[in-house]
């Protein structure tokens, strides 16, 4: 490191230390922007690749009321996405190179998008779990030392409340319905209760790079803290659906008093994030065919430019 | 060094920072950093939230042109009535102060005190100043 390095270095430590923000024009220690570009483009990736599993019930929609929520919900993911891309760029990434990554696998998304939506009750669990779960994880980042993150994280964060809020009053419904639909929406929580869990990521025991990025202020909380969290604040919410949460360890410890619980099944996690889940192929196949069917349309947009500019510039000539 | 290799991916340490659930850490390529091949530029969006306000930068985006970069500015950042006008324009466009010279730069506001109010002080009998 070279004296001016130093120098640059001891700023970027005390504005961390003073909680301060980094904006993209400063130095930055060149870890810290590789950290921040990957977990910015792989959270960027979780936005675009979520809009499938909910997308799969937009033309089943039981109603023009729900089929327009889940319209609004999946424009949603795909506008948090953009401002996630555009957080990433200011780090001198570009899209493009990051979305290649994305389609071609060497960069992933969330574990959580490579479970199936069989059932219209998925609709509005996922937006309870994990919707809910997303909240957990994205609340502390809106304070995260990186600028551009911690503001797109305040829209994010904003728009999240309507999604969670959307699911679980579908859900009310549901259970206020017939005895079917009672059902429907406890398979469906049977379903996405483990996976919600694991979105939170490994123990902290396991998770040894957590600590740099705590030392950075890009994550504030633990993947435990934030998983105790989600426990305490869902069981009450599952109460008042009625629906049992599918964990025989699940109790409430007065001593601690917080939830005690069961841990998901690491395996299957590993495996899903490996590539091994149910719609991992399905999913990945989807964006690349939707990027490339695409690609007239960028190419058109590209061309009229090109075509409007040639001509300002003659009339300009003339 | 983080390695490069996808398969590398299947021992790797996962965290939660995919926001929306854990991803993995390792093995997960970062981004060259580099410029690279991009036809479409740059804007940033600044959006008037409501009249009598300024308008406030929200974030950037790209466009091939300003008529479609003013039109995705509307679906990316004002999809609930979040502002009443756009501006939007070329990164490019934009010259702007040095983070590295930030002190200098701004150096001659930092000893100019009497510039506040607060400099002055008057007794407190005084009324309305």
């Amino acid at each position: 490191m070279t004296i001016a390095e130093q120098g640059l270095s001891a700023v970027f430590e005390d504005t961390i230390a003073a909680d301060q923000r980094i904006e993209p024009r400063d130095w930055m220690p060149e870890d810290y922007r590789r950290t921040l570009i990957r977990q910015i483009a792989q959270h960027a990736h979780s936005e675009i690749i979520g809009m499938q599993p909910e997308g799969n019930w937009i033309l089943r929609a039981p109603s023009l009321r729900r089929k327009a929520i889940l319209l609004a919900k999946v424009q949603d993911e795909a506008g948090h996405g953009m401002y996630l891309y555009a957080a990433a760029e200011a780090l001198g990434v570009d899209r493009e190179e990051i979305t290649e990554k994305l389609i071609e696998n060497r960069q992933k998304y969330s574990s959580i998008f490579n479970y199936p939506t069989p059932s219209y009750a998925d609709v509005g669990v996922i937006g309870w779990l994990v919707d809910g779960a997303a909240i957990c994880n994205q609340v502390p980042l809106c304070r995260c030392s990186y600028g551009p993150y911690a503001r797109a994280m305040i829209r994010i964060c904003k728009e999240e409340s309507f999604h969670q809020r959307q699911g679980y009053e579908l859900l009310l419904a549901m259970v206020n319905g017939t005895d079917a639909q009672r059902e429907m929406v406890q398979e469906s929580t049977d379903r996405f209760w483990w996976p919600s869990l694991m979105m939170f990521g490994p123990p902290d025991g396991d998770s040894p790079n957590s600590a740099q990025s705590m030392a950075w202020g890009i994550k504030r909380h633990t993947n435990d803290e934030l998983r105790q969290r989600f426990v305490d604040m869902t069981v009450p919410q599952a109460e008042v659906l009625g629906v049992t949460l599918p964990d025989p360890g699940l109790r409430w410890n007065a001593e601690r008093g917080r939830h005690d619980f069961s841990q998901p099944d690491w395996d299957e996690f590993k495996g899903v994030v490996a590539g091994s889940g149910p719609c991992n192929l399905q999913r990945l196949a989807h964006r690349r065919r939707a990027h490339e069917a695409g690609a007239w349309v960028r190419e058109a947009a590209q061309a009229y430019a090109e075509k409007q500019a040639a001509r300002t510039e003659k009339g300009a000539a003339a | 060094m983080i390695p490069s290799d996808p398969e590398a991916a299947d021992g790797a340490e996962f965290t939660a920072e995919g926001g929306h659930g854990a991803v993995p850490t390792l093995g997960v390529e970062a981004g060259s950093g580099a410029p690279a091949r991009r036809a479409w530029p740059l804007y940033e969006v600044f959006v008037r939230s409501k009249r009598g306000l300024n308008h406030v930068h929200v974030g950037s985006l790209h466009a091939p042109d300003d008529e479609m970069a003013l039109h995705s500015a509307r679906d990316v950042y004002t999809r609930r009535n979040e502002g009443v006008s756009i501006w939007v324009v070329r990164a490019d466009d934009i010259t702007a102060s040095s983070p590295a010279e930030k002190d200098p730069f701004f150096a001659p506001a930092g000893d100019k005190v009497y510039r506040h109010p607060t400099f002055y002080a008057i007794p407190d009998e005084v009324p309305h100043l």
